[in-house]
């Protein structure tokens, strides 16, 4: 049996039998869980996985069911990727209302984390914008949920992670675009203050915007705020080409002296204060790479994201890269963005009014964790919480305090249904063997 | 080549070729045998070919009863608009060899869904197909060689890829090509009990790939991916009196 992995490819993380799932009117199996779906695996940590348990491989449910060409509805299987959803609707004048930065995920994926993109503060998050799913029950029902249903299940899988039943089917509502460009303005900034003041002025005027912050130097860094391009851009967009990482590297290529040299040079390459992208580019960077995840060799990486609610943000942020910076373990994607005051789509959604921080590093066993411990305890002080798609060490204590509406969370979950990640946050007695 | 009839539609391999064709502007009839599972694919397929209502037609019948087959050829080439220019047989089922040796109804069945249903839809076709236009079967490796594993399937994959052949001479003068496809191990919901996948597994999307490859250039017979064509060279080569201590 091939070996689900999620994204961060951290070893250690006990097998899981996995049963293909292609067929949306199909009844969940009987044999006892626990399961959990399993999308595109872009999830960093443990979300999708399962060990001792079963994994729904949910990549088969891959069939459009219905594309409304005028009003930019779209009805498609729950493993169908937004690649795919894409490939279809943009040429017919369309994109999704909200990306996460791959397109090689799910829609079932999109909804069961609540994914967000750059546009938050415009458009909030992927919940926002489904218009209904299909819920399958281990009990065997089947349920068409939408938005404030008096049964509240719709807010429940929206951010569910899965633990809700099988999505097997999602209907999204996509927004025009006249051109597949991103018209692009980037400033440098030299400090975080800068930064707070670039967000003001600039994220008022664009739909999207985010920053990159070099943690080394006391959080300087590259703001970008865009917009879909009108009539003056380009017809047709380039097909992006896409390149592999050709094989597994026995150590991480990511170190302190990669990283800060990365850094340096990123923050001075020569760029041009406005440009025009193709918008697969724009949104996609790193799909360009395929497998870029192995750079960080057998050991795999973590992904640690917070967000950081508005009172607290500013003096947050700035302890947080204080910790970075003297921990002296960087990261090429400290990726920071504001979050706009929208309402959560989901009970468990992790984007909220507020600063999000996100960095990849490199497994190094305990002194990774002596860092995050510092990092969650600044997290905690500030309100704020951790976000699940990336997570694979958060404790229990840390989940509740970012999840306050957990409780009411649990009386959603299909008892049948489990995951790596909710039996080591959920805090209660696990039903299911834990693996050794 | 732009109204294509595809029997066993919504096996994998013959869902991803439907969806090459359909991303090429091809008019395309379905025929399978679950019907929740045929409109799935008929939605999909229409949704992919744009507004055109008429793009995509189904129909779900069990292609074991043989006397319903005239009236299932009549429907698809009025849905079609009276003409076809590329059929692909797709049905088929994978027999436990274990349980076949246990029963002779088990047996003869699988024979029939996998070879005589198959012989005899080809029949037919070939009583309709006009010049120009192509039939295209998915065979096997496995009918190359009778193995202990699985002789019952490789012995209805072999009826019909010799059946192919002697059609192929026959219908060659008319200018009818007959490609005789012959997958090796393909990662599909028919196959997702086996348990280990190796290299030699392909996706049913690069073999859908090639059967449109295929049926474009014309082939004759096509080994999927090619390498079989090479590993069943040899296997064939193997005289019996050592093939037949093997465990294959
Ligand atoms: C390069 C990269 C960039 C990213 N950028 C962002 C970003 O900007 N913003 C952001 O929010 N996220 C981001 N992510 C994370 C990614 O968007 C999420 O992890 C997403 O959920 C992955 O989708 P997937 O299909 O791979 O799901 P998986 O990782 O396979 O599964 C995720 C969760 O969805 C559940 N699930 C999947 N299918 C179903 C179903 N049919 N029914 C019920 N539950 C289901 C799983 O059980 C699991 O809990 C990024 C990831 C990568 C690799």
């Amino acid at each position: 049996m091939k070996h689900a992995k999620a994204w961060g490819r951290l070893p250690g993380v006990g097998e899981a039998r996995q049963r293909p799932w292609g067929d949306r009117h199909a009844a969940l199996p009987t044999e006892a869980g626990p399961r959990i779906a399993h999308g595109l695996g872009r999830s960093y940590g443990d979300v999708a996985l399962n060990p001792g348990g079963e994994l729904l491989m949910t990549r088969g449910l891959d069939r459009f069911i219905h594309f409304d060409r005028a009003q930019g509805v779209l009805r498609a299987e729950a493993g169908v990727s937004l690649d795919e959803v894409l490939a279809l609707v943009m040429p017919a004048g369309w994109f999704v209302a909200v990306t996460p930065g791959s397109r090689y995920v799910s829609l079932g994926g999109c909804v069961a984390n609540d994914v967000h993109g750059k546009n938050h503060a415009r458009a909030g998050s992927f919940g926002h914008h489904v218009r209904a799913f299909e819920l399958l029950r281990s009990d065997g029902s089947r349920q068409v949920c939408r938005p404030g249903d008096a049964d509240g299940r719709f807010e429940a899988t929206v951010g569910g992670l899965g633990l809700t039943g099988l999505i097997t089917w999602v209907e999204i509502q996509l927004i025009p675009i006249r051109r597949p460009w991103m018209a692009v303005v980037q400033r440098r900034f030299a400090s975080l203050d800068a930064y707070w003041d670039l967000d003001e002025s600039l994220a008022a005027h664009h739909d999207y915007t985010v920053a990159w912050v070099d943690c080394l130097r006391g959080g300087r860094g590259l703001y970008s705020a865009a917009d879909f391009a009108g009539h003056d851009a380009p017809q047709a967009e380039p097909g992006p080409g896409r390149r592999r990482v050709p094989l597994e590297p026995p150590i991480s290529l990511v170190n302190g002296l990669s990283v800060s040299a990365f850094n340096l040079a990123y923050y001075h390459l020569p760029r041009p204060a406005f440009s025009l992208q193709p918008a697969l580019k724009y949104f996609y960077p790193l799909d360009g790479l395929a497998d870029w995840n192995r750079i960080y060799g057998r050991r795999g990486f973590y992904q640690y994201q917070c967000v950081l609610p508005r009172p607290a943000m500013k003096e947050a942020s700035r302890a947080l890269f204080d910790r970075i910076g003297r921990a002296g373990s960087g990261s090429f994607l400290a990726v920071f963005k504001t979050f706009g005051e929208r309402p959560p789509a989901g009970l468990l959604s992790f984007p909220r009014a507020g600063a999000t921080l996100a960095l990849d590093f490199p497994n190094q066993g305990a002194a990774s964790h002596r860092l995050f411990a510092e990092l969650d305890a600044v997290v905690r002080e500030a309100g704020g919480a951790l976000y699940p798609a990336k997570d694979a060490r958060m404790s229990a204590d840390m989940f509740r305090a970012g999840y306050p509406a957990l409780d009411a969370f649990r009386a959603h979950v299909d008892p049948a249904f489990s995951s790596g990640f909710w039996r080591r946050v959920a805090d209660e007695a696990p039903s299911f063997p834990q693996p050794a | 080549m732009n109204r294509i009839l595809i029997f066993g539609a919504t096996s994998a391999i013959a869902a991803a070729a439907a969806r090459l064709w359909v991303a090429r502007g091809a008019r395309v009839h379905l025929v399978g045998r679950s019907p929740a599972k045929l409109e799935a694919l008929q939605q999909d397929l229409q949704v992919r070919a744009g507004g055109g209502a008429a793009a995509i037609s189904a129909r779900s019948a069990d292609l074991d009863r043989l006397a319903d087959l005239p009236a299932l050829l009549d429907e698809a080439w009025a849905a079609l608009g009276g003409g076809v220019d590329v059929v692909l047989i797709a049905q088929g089922t994978l027999p436990d060899q274990a349980a076949c040796e246990a029963s002779l109804d088990e047996t003869l069945a699988q024979l029939h869904t996998n070879g005589v249903a198959v012989v005899a839809l080809c029949t037919l076709l070939a009583q309709r197909l006009a010049p120009g236009s192509a039939l295209a079967v998915i065979t096997s490796v496995a009918g190359d060689r009778g193995r202990q594993s699985n002789y019952v399937y490789g012995a209805a994959k072999g009826l019909v890829s010799r059946f192919l052949q002697g059609l192929r001479n026959r219908l060659a003068p008319r200018d009818i090509a007959v490609v005789d496809i012959r997958p090796g191990f393909v990662d599909t919901p028919m196959t997702a009990s086996i348990a280990k996948k190796g290299a030699l597994w392909a996706q049913p999307t690069a073999v859908a790939r090639g059967i449109v490859a295929a049926v474009d250039r014309r082939d004759d017979i096509v080994y999927l991916p090619a390498i079989w064509r090479l590993i069943m060279a040899i296997i064939t080569s193997i005289p019996e009196k050592i093939f037949k201590k093997l465990k294959l």
